[in-house]
């Protein structure tokens, strides 16, 4: 099961990666949990400073813009074989 | 190993999409004058010096003009601005006295990629960091202010000299605000939940960015400005041609002209509230400055609507108390009035 944030107080880029992130999900057949973390101070604790941020499985992945959808499932199925 | 190879091919396929175009780019706008004229006159047939004939010349020139020169600069940015992210700019800031902070804050304003939703975390990450109040001022007021949209606009539709003052100009604005507001010491205004944050180490690793992936940032911060400015560019454009001759040249004179002492802290006053990006205020900025305004009062409103507003105001209330946020406003509005003066008593 991944765990999968997504940073950011709720701009339009925020809400796009996070609708990206449920395709991907979707779309590879994968099991995981898509949160969103709207708190600034949570957002700071991941050391970001551009939003949207995207943390896979506690890692960082991405700060401040939006991935492919082919990266992002790149990404999705390198932290599912290194789990 | 599927998706390395074609990795591979798309980089192959990238360094030749840009190679191929700049070319046709290049003969493109060196044409431009003549293919508008055949087009006008030729194919379409106007006659000659008619009012309308001079409107729709100067509107099927400058679309493309502007469009092309648009494209052009916004990919070189692109690619500029791969190689900067908020996280360097803020190593480099990070031990950086007043002055010298706020000179290099200013210029990192301008090529650090920026978004306004993206302030908070910003503006948090640089204070967290240890860089001065002022010096995150000097990057908050250039970052927004001085774009690659504005500098094209500008530099398109009123020439490099307006570009560069306007550049220039708003660089000063950014570097002595934020001196002023790190000398008066306001830190005590900064919300205290701002020291207690503690962000977290970053651990993504620095990735090496090959410089095909430079490219397709590149062309993706094309693909994301140029879609969205171009219908600003075109109504701006159009509203230039439209009332070129149909508006009496001078009817703005009188209210915004260099005569009018008053028409600068005025034009502030009426931008400061309002919010729009670069491209959505040229149609006006065209509009005013064709019938008569002076340069200085619009620049001085343009720089008031793009650098402060009402929606950036409430975004940073969440991080500053009210004080701060008006000596904030009132600081690089009266930088903006002090340039819309000198740029009238210049031209």
């Amino acid at each position: 099961m991944l765990n999968i944030k997504v940073l950011g107080p709720g701009c339009t880029n925020c809400v796009t990666l996070e609708k990206l992130c449920n395709e991907a999900v979707a779309e590879n057949g994968l099991e995981a949990e898509i949160e969103k973390v709207t708190d600034y101070k949570d957002i700071m604790s991941y050391g970001i400073m551009s939003t949207p941020g995207l943390v896979i499985n506690g890692k960082v992945v991405l700060s401040g813009k939006l991935p492919t959808k082919s990266t992002l499932s790149h990404w999705l199925m390198n932290a599912l074989a290194t789990q | 190993m599927n998706y390395l190879s074609n990795k591979l091919n798309e980089e192959k396929t990238k360094f030749l999409i840009p190679l191929l175009l700049l070319p046709v780019w290049l003969i493109l706008y060196l044409n431009l004058e003549n293919l508008t004229n055949f087009l006008i006159y030729e194919i379409v047939n106007l006659s000659k010096g008619a009012h309308l004939t001079d409107a729709v010349w100067f509107f099927v020139f400058e679309v493309p003009k502007v469009l092309l020169l648009l494209t052009l600069i916004v990919f070189g940015v692109g690619i500029i601005r791969s190689y900067f992210s908020p996280e360097r700019t803020r190593k480099m800031l990070g031990g950086k006295k007043l002055f010298a902070g706020n000179v290099s804050a200013s210029l990192l304003g301008i090529v650090t990629p920026f978004c306004s939703c993206s302030a908070i975390p910003l503006f948090l990450g640089f204070v967290e960091s240890g860089v001065p109040l002022g010096v995150t001022f000097s990057f908050l007021i250039a970052a927004p202010m001085i774009n690659e949209v504005a500098l094209v606009l500008l530099f398109g539709l009123f020439g490099w000299k307006t570009a560069l003052l306007y550049m220039t100009t708003g660089l000063l604005i950014a570097m002595i605000s934020g001196y002023i507001i790190g000398r008066l010491k306001l830190e005590r205004y900064v919300e205290p939940w701002v020291y207690e944050v503690k962000a977290g180490h970053l651990e993504m690793e620095e990735e090496q960015i090959s410089f095909s992936e430079r490219i397709t940032a590149g062309i993706d911060a094309v693909k994301e400005i140029v879609s969205k400015v171009w219908i600003y560019i075109v109504i701006g454009i159009a509203v230039g041609a439209g009332i070129h001759g149909y508006v009496p040249e001078n009817f703005m004179a009188s209210l915004m002209g260099k005569s009018a002492w008053w028409s600068v802290p005025i034009a502030v006053m009426l931008g400061v509230p309002m919010y729009s990006n670069a491209a959505g205020i040229i149609p006006i900025v065209q509009a005013l400055l064709e019938k008569g305004a002076s340069l200085g009062t619009v620049l001085a409103f343009m720089m008031s609507v793009i650098g402060l507003s009402f929606p950036e105001a409430i975004i940073l209330k969440k991080v500053l108390k009210l004080q701060l946020i008006f000596v904030f406003v009132g600081v690089v509005a009266v930088g903006i009035i002090v340039v819309g003066y000198v740029f009238n008593l210049i031209y």
